[in-house]
């Protein structure tokens, strides 16, 4: 350690504001810039999985109203069926 | 030669491997970042004309000498995706570009932040300075081009050519800049320009330096994979890769 | 192939000369940003001296950039762009040559005004001299890195603050070296260094930047 005690260290022999502002200044963009990419990330992730319960919800509609459709066709059928005797 | 690099042109696979790499670049980085900022700032010894403000450099100069190989290596990534129709290398074009830009801040503050004390102003016209602003123009002259386009795969061409444009320029515009500020101003700065620098400071700028590096390249790492992710976002890989890391 | 460009820049010149109210806009800019100079800065002689290569230089770029989008926007509006990259010809040869005209069309009546801004700037005969030579190599330079530009954000809206943010960082060797000449003139010391740096540099654009700027039309007609 090149200082005597921390009180020095703070201090940086009277260039404390010029040291620790450019430390800080940079090591604060460094972390905004990380923080950043994994907010992105967890956005990401997000936008993936309401895509997929969109793409799950258009399939179960998709299914429900062939069901519907073939459930009309049957019924008509069946009364096409009932009138022919 | 450069056969095993072909299958990361896949983005399935280049997200892989970024995804396996990252834990370590992130403890790497940390360890070696966190390594240089405290001997430069406790241990190394202070300079003996410019006292402690000296210390500044173990910042200023891993963020000056990288904000200039980011450039590079982003005008690299261009290169290899306007010449081998690499869709990836765009990508990490573009993630690469404002890590790139924030460092050339990081730079552009910290030189200024060292001025004030030993020259008396925030900024004067020096040499580097002044192409280090320049720099930043380019960067941000890139970042902005990509995000006009609303067609992602066209922005990463055009923003590739003006990457490879301002590589061609950049070191005319240091040597002509540097040429400019030897004709305007006297030799006032020659007093940064020693013949060596003693080991003892030595080792720690080295050591901050690699430390800058990897944490930019821990930055990177993770933007590309944002990125791969972003263009990707329907491909049915993406969406068995999301659902098996939310079950974990 | 030599018919269809020679075909090619009649057409620019002739579509030139009936816009030429617009041509007029940017010389307009040139004189009234210059005239701008002495009123803010106070009508000493000397200072205008001083100031005035540089002042001259970056009115210049400016007024170089307002005009730069006309060079492919209309071809590539009304799709005679897209006719001209299906021909035969090849693409960068076209391209120089409309950059050839665009520079004849809008830079060279720059040119013919400069002599008149030096009078308002009250540089030396030497001084003018060296600036005209600057601005006979520099803007061709201009015209050439600033195509390349214009090629990629011709898809785009609202392109004209994009250009300029993206040209003139690049601009910034030739504004140096320019105004460096300029300088020495007015000390009665040669400039030719100066002069065959900025050479040097248009040759390289000249050999690259055609090739540049058809890539960019292509990713723009995408």
């Amino acid at each position: 350690m090149q200082f005597d005690n921390l009180t020095a260290f703070f201090h940086m022999g009277g260039y404390a504001f010029y040291v620790w502002l450019s430390f800080g200044v940079s090591v604060l963009a460094l972390v905004l810039l990380a923080v950043d990419a994994m907010r992105q990330q967890k956005v990401l992730f997000n936008a993936v999985e309401k895509e997929q319960a969109r793409k799950v919800r258009i399939k179960a509609a998709q299914t429900e109203t062939k069901q519907n459709r073939l459930d009309k066709q049957n019924m008509s059928q069946n009364e096409e069926v009932t009138h022919e005797p | 030669m450069w056969k095993w690099l072909h299958p990361y042109a896949k983005t399935q696979n280049a997200y892989e491997l970024c995804r396996r790499l990252q834990p370590w670049f992130v403890i790497t980085a940390l360890i070696t970042f966190v390594v240089g900022m405290v001997w430069g700032l406790a241990f190394a010894p202070a300079d003996y004309q410019q006292g402690d403000s000296f210390r500044i450099i173990y910042i200023h100069v891993p963020s000056a000498i990288l904000s200039m190989g980011a450039y590079s290596a982003m005008a690299i990534a261009a290169f290899i995706g306007l010449v081998w129709q690499v869709r990836t290398a765009f990508m990490a074009m573009i993630a690469l570009a404002p890590i790139g830009a924030v460092v050339t801040f990081i730079a552009l503050f910290t030189g200024a932040a060292w001025g004030k004390p030993m020259w008396g102003t925030w900024w004067v016209w020096d040499a580097r300075l002044t192409s280090e602003l320049i720099l930043l123009f380019l960067y941000l002259g890139v970042i902005s081009l990509y995000a006009s386009f609303e067609d992602k795969h066209q922005a990463g061409k055009a923003a590739g050519v003006m990457a490879i444009v301002g590589v061609v320029n950049l070191p005319i515009i240091h040597f002509s800049v540097e040429w400019w500020n030897t004709l305007h101003q006297g030799a006032s700065i020659t007093k940064f320009d020693k013949p060596s620098v003693a080991p003892e400071m030595l080792w720690p700028l080295l050591i901050s330096i690699l430390g800058l590096a990897l944490v930019m390249a821990a930055i990177f790492i993770r933007r590309l994979q944002n990125e791969i992710l972003r263009r990707e976002l329907n491909r049915p890989w993406v969406q068995t890769l999301v659902s098996t890391a939310r079950e974990k | 192939m030599r018919d269809s460009l020679n075909a090619i820049f009649r057409r620019d010149l002739a579509l030139a000369y009936r816009q030429r109210s617009e041509l007029m806009q940017p010389m307009m800019f040139f004189i009234l940003v210059i005239s701008l100079f002495p009123l803010g800065i106070g009508p000493n002689p000397e200072i205008l001296q001083k100031v005035g290569p540089g002042v001259i230089w970056v009115a210049a770029i400016l007024s170089s950039l307002l005009g730069m989008e006309r060079l492919f926007k209309d071809d590539f509006n009304d799709g005679s762009l897209e006719q001209i990259m299906l021909s035969a010809t090849p693409l960068p040869m076209v391209v120089l040559v409309k950059v050839f005209a665009h520079w004849l069309t809008s830079i060279v009546p720059l040119l013919i005004l400069s002599p008149l801004l030096a009078l308002f700037l009250n540089l030396t005969e030497d001084m003018y001299w060296a600036l005209l030579c600057t601005l006979l190599l520099g803007t061709p330079l201009l015209s050439l890195v600033g195509a390349i530009a214009v090629g990629l954000t011709l898809g785009l809206n609202r392109g004209g603050v994009l250009l300029a943010l993206l040209l003139l960082p690049v601009f910034i060797p030739l504004l140096i070296f320019a105004t460096a000449a300029v300088e020495a003139a007015s000390l009665q010391l040669p400039y030719n260094a100066q002069l065959a740096i900025i050479g040097a540099m248009l040759l390289i654009s000249l050999a690259m930047a055609p090739f540049a700027i058809a890539y960019a039309l292509r990713v723009s007609q995408n």
